[in-house]
């Protein structure tokens, strides 16, 4: 049980250093309020000032990002980010971290995870439709991390699973340096009526608010403290700050507010989840938002455990929750709509059309503050900056040692980071909904617009490797990656949600990578006219002051507009034509050959073109539209050889390649490179078109998988080939 | 005639059903609330969707079970007419006591979604004459517990009688005689972990499941005439 110390104590005793708050931002409080701020007050400022809520150190940054198009209908600042696809439908998604809960608790953190990124998109009045992840693991050689992937991988499909939400993609990597620092991102993609779209605001004196769906408790109490501060080895695991999820009940809330939004709009003000700092952030923000105060009661808040204090209750991030402002005089009709799905509706108090925020709790006011100054008067910080050591090194590209091609080449398709995932995936059910046009294992996931002929592409790339030699070209080149994988598949590149993963902010270096990686991310958005639509930032993801590699994840919608321009990786026939575009290079630094022969990744990142990579994008994109290609393949990780292989496995067809290239060539990541196959009846109209962006390597063949280079020769049988591939995952996680 | 589809809290493939009945079979779906005591006039067949009905915490289908609609899905059933249960349906039928055997966990104990080579075993049923005996057919499944399991003695009845209609070609979950689907004796009811209305579209990858509902159709119609 929490003692609630007096005003004067909480000030000589410090209390507020623990929750995170400054003695400067202590003392702005004060000033704001004129008096010292009680217990629960305190607790509020601390949860909404904290970096997780007010992006207080990430701000500045953010402001880079382009958030405008022809398409936005919402950006930044409500739940999730919508997009206009025509047809009176848009899209709305976005990302969302839970690293820190998963690190600790890696069930329950990621599937809360999940179950906190679906309410955002419902809360929109879409219905999610696809749900994708980006998961970074320490390496696969101990027992404790195994547990984290499969404790992990268990959470986010148990969860998505049972809302009847596919999980059609995503990526897993495995490196040294998270693993203490799991990265757990998730995104969700929904589909709304233009007509439908909701706001987070509660408009107008006398308002009613309702609390929907589960109790709260006491789990999660300082959840968006705890994700603004780092690990290290003294503190315990901080495991009550996990919350607990109940994917039934969410199923049941999320049907309950969609009919609600659909069949009474007219009383509907406002809808917003309960996330991080639970009650209070989504009250205060909804009043805020709308330039209106809110009266609580406390005592009518559904509990689930006893005498749980104001600042309990509304720290709390009890899962399943959302917060409603209804037309007053229509209680009753949203009462039963809730309980005809067994959810429950409760009305908490009322909006006020002064701006103070005001809480009561057993006839006691409890807490009177200004609604603006706990949602918009946190402070911002520029931090001090610094360039680390590393990157002011100019060095040579490293050298792959190679005695026998063959062995490389499947030690390479061996790499967890490369090997089939399909012993991740198969445990998600990627198919509910039956609109999965393109399942996981592709370059982007694809699901139709049922009723269209449109479909939507997605996928969330990251490549924290690349971001630790150079943030900024890092940056880059997550964009571009993602746009790469969007395009491939016949999609047009709409707007990208992200997940800034970094360490400390108060680390200057830390704070360079963020400025730096923030800047790339920006251009490569102007270049593909993609806007930022949504995200968040999970800063302090450090263990005994040692940073993860800096890891935005960009997660990226696009639209296909016709079905006619899906394409797919995979090798279609025997005997078509394989053309690479673009050029290859000796770029090994970040390589994941660099990082399987020298166990991590060092020196500088090779050079990269945001216009050559936007060219060779439009190329393939003309490509497409021409229906010229047979098959389209993003270059990325392991290089063309791993290219050539997955398009091989893909299609269950060989290649028989030459390339007038030195032989570890093979395995370089140069930047902005498609392959793609092309039917012999083609050949003429895809050369004319592509002119010399295009080199012709060779052909698809039956069962034997082929490269011929300068030196030796990868030469083998395509199923030897794909089965070292397909199994090595498994056989590493047992 | 009406296909009424039943809803339990947490059940998520009925829009699915929904959709392939309507749009690509072209009949009319209705869903009924598992709080509903009686099936629609003219009502012609039942299906019970798969997803996870009350969350499934407990046994799968252990509580919707006990949900009002479940007694008129019996007398349905005892009247012979036809009632089929994909994944979550099965496992309620199965707990409902309609269909013989259990539904257990995977033997992998995890969760697995992937399209699944079967072999039709018994082509004769309600749901299965529009295949050919042997033919395969490649359904999706994703279940965590859909290991069927039946004593010796019930598994050479369901032989005798005819009675497994689907069988895995590489068992996915530990099945018992690999079975993937199985009726009751008296043919009616059919219960399957695989899910033919995620294949019935060329553009998701396949369509053998429309020959199911096919089948399901043309026995009905034929009854009814």
């Amino acid at each position: 049980m929490m003692t609630e110390l007096s005003p004067a104590e909480i000030k000589a005793q410090g209390l507020y250093l623990q929750w995170g708050l400054s003695e400067d931002e202590f003392q702005q409080v004060e000033k704001i309020l004129g008096r010292l701020p009680n217990f629960t007050e305190t607790g509020l400022f601390a949860a909404m000032w904290s970096e997780h809520c007010a992006y207080k150190n990430s701000k500045p940054l953010l402001k880079q990002f382009k958030t405008t198009s022809d398409r936005i209908l919402q950006g930044p600042g409500e739940g999730a980010g919508v997009l206009d696809i025509g047809d009176g439908q848009a899209v709305v998604f976005k990302a969302e971290s839970h690293n820190h809960p998963t690190a600790v608790e890696p069930y329950q953190g990621a599937a809360t995870g999940v179950g906190g990124i679906v309410r955002d998109i419902f809360s929109m009045g879409a219905r999610p439709v696809a749900m994708l992840d980006s998961l970074h693991f320490g390496e696969l050689d101990d027992a404790a991390t195994k547990y984290l992937v499969d404790q992990t991988i268990a959470g986010i499909g148990d969860y998505g699973n049972c809302m009847g939400i596919p999980t059609v993609g995503g990526e897993t990597t495995f490196d040294a340096i998270f693993k203490n620092n799991t990265i757990m991102n998730a995104m969700c993609v929904g589909i709304l009526n233009v007509d439908d779209q909701q706001k987070g605001a509660a408009a107008g004196d006398g308002n009613s608010i309702y609390y929907v769906g589960a109790k709260t408790g006491r789990d999660g109490i300082q959840g968006a403290i705890f994700a603004s501060a780092e690990f290290s080895d003294e503190q315990e695991s901080q495991r009550s700050a996990v919350q607990v999820g109940d994917p039934f009940a969410e199923k049941q809330l999320m049907e309950a507010c969609l009919e609600l939004i659909h069949d009474h709009a007219d009383i509907l003000v406002g809808i917003q989840d309960m996330g991080a700092a639970g009650l209070v952030s989504s009250s205060a923000e909804m009043g805020a938002k709308a330039g209106y105060g809110m009266q609580l009661d406390l005592d009518l808040v559904p509990q689930r455990e006893s005498g749980m204090i104001p600042y309990e209750l509304m720290l709390s991030e009890s899962q399943e929750r959302m917060l409603l402002c209804v037309k007053k005089g229509h209680e009753q009709e949203v009462e039963a709509l809730f309980a005809k799905y067994e959810s429950e509706a409760v009305k908490i108090g009322h909006v006020t059309a002064e701006t103070q925020y005001q809480l009561f709790h057993k006839g006691q006011q409890v807490a009177d503050v200004p609604v603006h100054a706990l949602v918009d008067e946190a402070p911002v910080y520029t931090q001090p900056s610094r360039q680390p050591e590393r990157l002011k090194q100019v060095t040579e590209q490293f050298e792959p040692e190679i005695e026998n091609m063959n062995d490389t080449f499947i030690e390479l398709l061996e790499q967890p980071t490369i090997a089939s995932k399909h012993a991740i995936y198969e445990r998600y059910d990627s198919q509910v909904q039956t609109n999965t046009v393109v399942a996981p294992g592709a370059d982007s996931a694809v699901i139709r617009l049922r009723g269209t002929n449109k479909g939507l592409a997605m996928t969330t790339d990251a490549n924290p490797r690349y971001m630790y030699l150079d943030p900024y070209k890092g940056g880059q080149i997550a964009l571009s990656e993602a746009a790469r994988n969007i395009v491939a598949s016949g999609a047009q590149p709409l707007g990208i949600t992200d997940c800034l993963n970094f360490g400390s902010p108060e680390d200057p270096e830390v704070y360079y990578e963020l400025q730096q990686a923030t800047k790339g991310m920006a251009e490569a958005c102007d270049t593909f006219g993609t806007p930022v639509i949504s995200g968040n930032v999970s800063l302090y993801n450090e263990f005994n002051k040692q940073p993860i590699y800096p890891t935005p994840m960009v997660g990226m919608v696009g639209l296909i507009e016709s079905m006619d321009r899906l394409t797919t990786i995979d090798f279609k026939h025997t005997g078509d034509l394989i053309y690479v575009i673009g050029t290859t290079k000796d770029d090994f630094n970040g390589s994941e050959i660099q990082k399987m022969q020298n166990e991590t990744v060092s020196g500088q990142l090779f050079d990269f073109d945001l216009q050559v990579e936007k060219q060779h994008q439009d190329l393939v994109s003309d490509l497409i539209d021409q229906h010229l290609v047979a098959s389209a393949h993003d270059l990325a990780e392991g290089g063309l050889a791993v290219g050539l292989a997955e398009s091989s496995f893909a299609g269950d067809l060989g290649v028989a390649v030459t390339v007038d290239l030195p032989q570890s060539w093979l395995f370089a990541e140069t930047q902005s490179r498609f392959i793609v196959s092309v039917t012999p009846d083609n050949q003429a109209a895809f050369e004319a078109l592509a002119g010399d962006q295009a080199q012709l390597i060779g052909t698809v063949d039956d069962d034997r998988f082929a490269i011929h280079t300068n030196g030796q020769s990868i030469d083998m049988s395509l199923a030897d080939a794909k089965h070292s591939w397909k199994e090595a995952l498994a056989w590493q996680l047992n | 005639m009406k296909y009424a589809i039943i809803r339990f809290p947490g059940s998520n493939c009925d829009w699915d059903l929904f959709y392939v009945l309507r749009d690509v079979m072209a009949v009319t779906p209705e869903f009924v609330d598992y709080r509903e005591t009686t099936l629609p006039d003219e009502t012609a067949a039942v299906l019970v969707p798969g997803g996870f009905s009350y969350g499934d915490y407990l046994r799968s289908g252990a509580i919707a079970r006990f949900s009002p609609i479940m007694a008129a899905v019996k007398a349905f059933a005892d009247a012979g007419h036809p009632v089929i249960g994909i994944c979550n349906g099965f496992q309620i039928l199965t707990e409902a006591g309609l269909l013989p055997g259990a539904l257990r966990k995977n033997s992998s104990l995890d969760f697995i979604c992937k399209p699944q080579p079967l072999t039709v075993t018994n082509a004769t049923t309600l749901f299965t004459h529009e295949f050919d005996a042997g033919e395969t057919v490649m359904f999706p499944i994703a279940h965590g517990e859909g290991n069927y399991y039946c004593d010796d003695a019930t598994l050479a009845q369901l032989k005798q009688n005819h009675q497994i209609a689907f069988t895995y070609q590489n068992n996915p979950n530990g099945s018992t005689a690999d079975i993937a689907g199985v009726t009751n004796e008296r043919g009616n009811v059919l219960g399957m972990m695989p899910h033919p209305e995620r294949a019935s579209e060329a553009i998701l990858g396949g369509d053998d499941g429309q020959r199911l509902f096919a089948s399901l159709i043309a026995s009905v119609t034929a009854a009814a005439q």
